[in-house]
C-alpha cells in the first residue's frame, strides 16, 4: 500500500516513518509548517529542516504553511493529504501520534472522509521504550525545544543518549514530566537515522531560552557523509 | 495465559502496533499472553488460555467473515471483543451490523449492571459500524447513537465498541480479573 507519513522531523514521526517503511511503501512525506508557535497539531522548532531530511531519505516532501489556528490547520492538512493523493496515489496516511487523542481523532476523521487508511504505529507506546528504540535503531536526535520546569537551556542541542533517558525518567518520577515530551515538555530534531542516506550537519545555531522555555534554532545546516 | 487475537488485516501490519500492542501493554501487568492473527485461531488449542481478547482494527478494515469465528459458539471461557471484536462476536450470535460512525471521545451510559463498568463515562470511539442486537445478546451500554457494549446471554462473552485500551483501561483490568 502506498502511504504518506506526516513528518515533523522529530523522533516520533521519524520512528513512525521507520515502521511504515518496514511494512508498507512510503511514497512521500507531508510537513505542515505552523506560523503559530502554540500549534495544537504540529511540531514547531526547526520544521524547515524536514526539507533536508526528506532529501537525505530520498522521498518527496509536501510542505504546507498554515496560520496555525485550530480548525484552519486541519483544512490545510486535508489539502496537503489531497495533494499526496493526487500526485502520489496514496491510499493511507501514517502519523507519529503516541498519546494525543486530539491529534489522532482529527487525522482519523480526515482520512475517513477521504476513504484513506490511517495508521498510528506508535499509539500508546511506552515512552521510555520509544526513546530506547530510537537509540537501538541508531537515531541521532537532539533536543530542539524545552517547555517545562525544571528543564533549562543546558538541555538544548544535546543528543539523546542512555544517560539522558535515565535523567528524563528521574524527572518523570519527580516532576511528572513525560519522558518523550508527550505533554509538549520537549521537542526533538532527528539528524541521522538508518534510513538517512546522509546525516544532517548543523553549521549555525542559536539558543533562545528564558527560564524553563527555549528552543535550539538550527540556522544553517547541510547534508554530510555518514 | 491470555490470548490476544489480532483482528487487523495482515500479520503484524501497521494496524498491529496500534490496535494489538496497546492491549498487550495492559495485559502484561497481570498475566502472560500470546498474540495470534485471527485466521490462525481455529487451528489453535484454546484450552491453554484462561481468557481471550479480540482486538479492534482500522476503520478501513472490512467486517470479518464470521466463518473464521465458529469457535466462539463453543468456547466456554471469558472473551472480550473490542470494536471489530465486539462486532464479530455480535454477528456470530445472530446480530447484524449497522452504519454508525463515531470518532473521538463520546459519552457512554451503562444500561445493564455488569462486572466490567458502571455509570456514565467518556470513551474513545473509532468505528463506522455498530450492531442491531439479536435475541441472544444483552445490551450493557449505549452512546447517543450506537450500542456500545454487549454480553452474550448466559455466556461470559463480552464486547465493547469503544477502545478501553486508549481510555478506561480499568475495563480491560476488570476483564482480566474475572475468575
Amino acid at each position: 500500500m502506498k502511504v504518506a507519513v506526516l513528518f515533523s522531523g522529530g523522533k516520533d514521526s521519524a520512528l513512525a516513518l521507520h515502521k511504515a517503511m518496514e511494512k508498507e511503501e512510503v511514497v512521500c512525506l507531508i510537513s505542515i509548517i505552523s506560523e503559530n508557535e502554540e500549534s495544537y497539531m504540529f511540531h514547531v522548532p526547526n520544521i524547515w529542516i524536514t526539507k533536508l531530511q526528506a532529501e537525505s531519505i530520498g522521498l518527496p516532501l509536501i510542505q504546507k504553511i498554515t496560520k496555525g489556528k485550530k480548525e484552519i490547520e486541519l483544512r490545510d492538512l486535508k489539502s496537503a493529504i489531497k495533494q499526496a493523493v493526487d500526485e502520489y496515489n496514496i491510499e493511507g496516511v501514517v502519523t507519529g501520534a503516541v498519546e494525543s487523542v486530539y491529534q489522532a481523532i482529527r487525522v482519523q476523521k480526515i482520512c475517513n472522509s477521504m476513504k484513506l487508511w490511517c495508521f498510528n504505529p506508535l499509539w500508546k507506546k511506552d515512552q521510555v521504550e520509544l526513546l530506547n528504540e530510537t537509540l537501538e535503531l541508531g537515531f541521532s536526535t537532539i533536543i530542539s525545544g524545552i517547555f517545562a520546569y525544571p528543564l533549562n537551556k543546558t538541555w538544548l542541542g544535546k543528543k539523546i543518549d542512555k544517560d539522558m533517558i535515565t535523567n528524563l525518567v528521574e524527572l518523570r518520577d519527580k516532576y511528572k514530566i513525560s519522558p518523550s515530551g508527550e505533554g509538549g515538555e520537549i521537542e526533538t530534531t532527528v539528524l541521522n537515522a538508518p534510513f538517512f542516506k546522509k546525516k544532517i550537519k548543523i553549521l549555525k545555531h542559536e539558543i533562545i531560552a528564558e527560564n524553563n522555555s527555549g528552543v535550539f534554532k538550527i540556522k544553517e545546516a547541510k547534508l554530510a557523509r555518514k | 495465559m491470555i490470548l490476544i487475537v489480532d483482528m487487523t488485516s495482515k500479520k503484524e501490519s501497521l494496524g498491529y502496533y496500534e490496535f494489538v500492542l496497546p492491549i498487550a501493554k495492559i495485559v502484561k501487568r497481570f498475566d502472560k499472553y500470546d498474540i495470534k492473527p485471527y485466521l490462525k485461531v481455529p487451528s489453535l488449542n484454546l484450552e491453554k488460555y484462561s481468557k481471550i481478547i479480540l482486538s479492534g482494527a482500522c476503520l478501513r478494515n472490512s467486517p470479518r467473515d464470521i466463518k473464521n469465528f465458529k469457535w466462539l459458539k463453543t468456547y466456554k471461557k471469558p472473551v472480550l471483543g473490542i470494536c471489530a471484536g465486539m462486532q464479530t462476536i455480535s454477528t456470530v450470535f445472530g446480530s447484524s451490523l449497522i452504519q454508525c460512525m463515531e470518532i473521538g471521545m463520546k459519552q457512554v451510559k451503562t444500561k445493564k449492571e455488569n462486572i466490567l463498568f458502571s455509570g456514565k463515562f467518556k470513551a474513545f470511539e473509532l468505528h463506522n459500524y455498530s450492531i442491531i442486537p439479536s435475541q441472544k445478546i444483552d445490551v450493557l451500554a449505549i452512546s447517543r447513537n450506537c450500542v456500545q457494549a454487549i454480553k452474550i446471554k448466559d455466556r461470559p462473552l463480552y464486547g465493547v465498541l469503544f477502545h478501553p485500551e486508549v481510555r478506561n483501561i480499568e475495563i480491560i483490568e476488570n476483564f482480566i480479573k474475572i475468575t
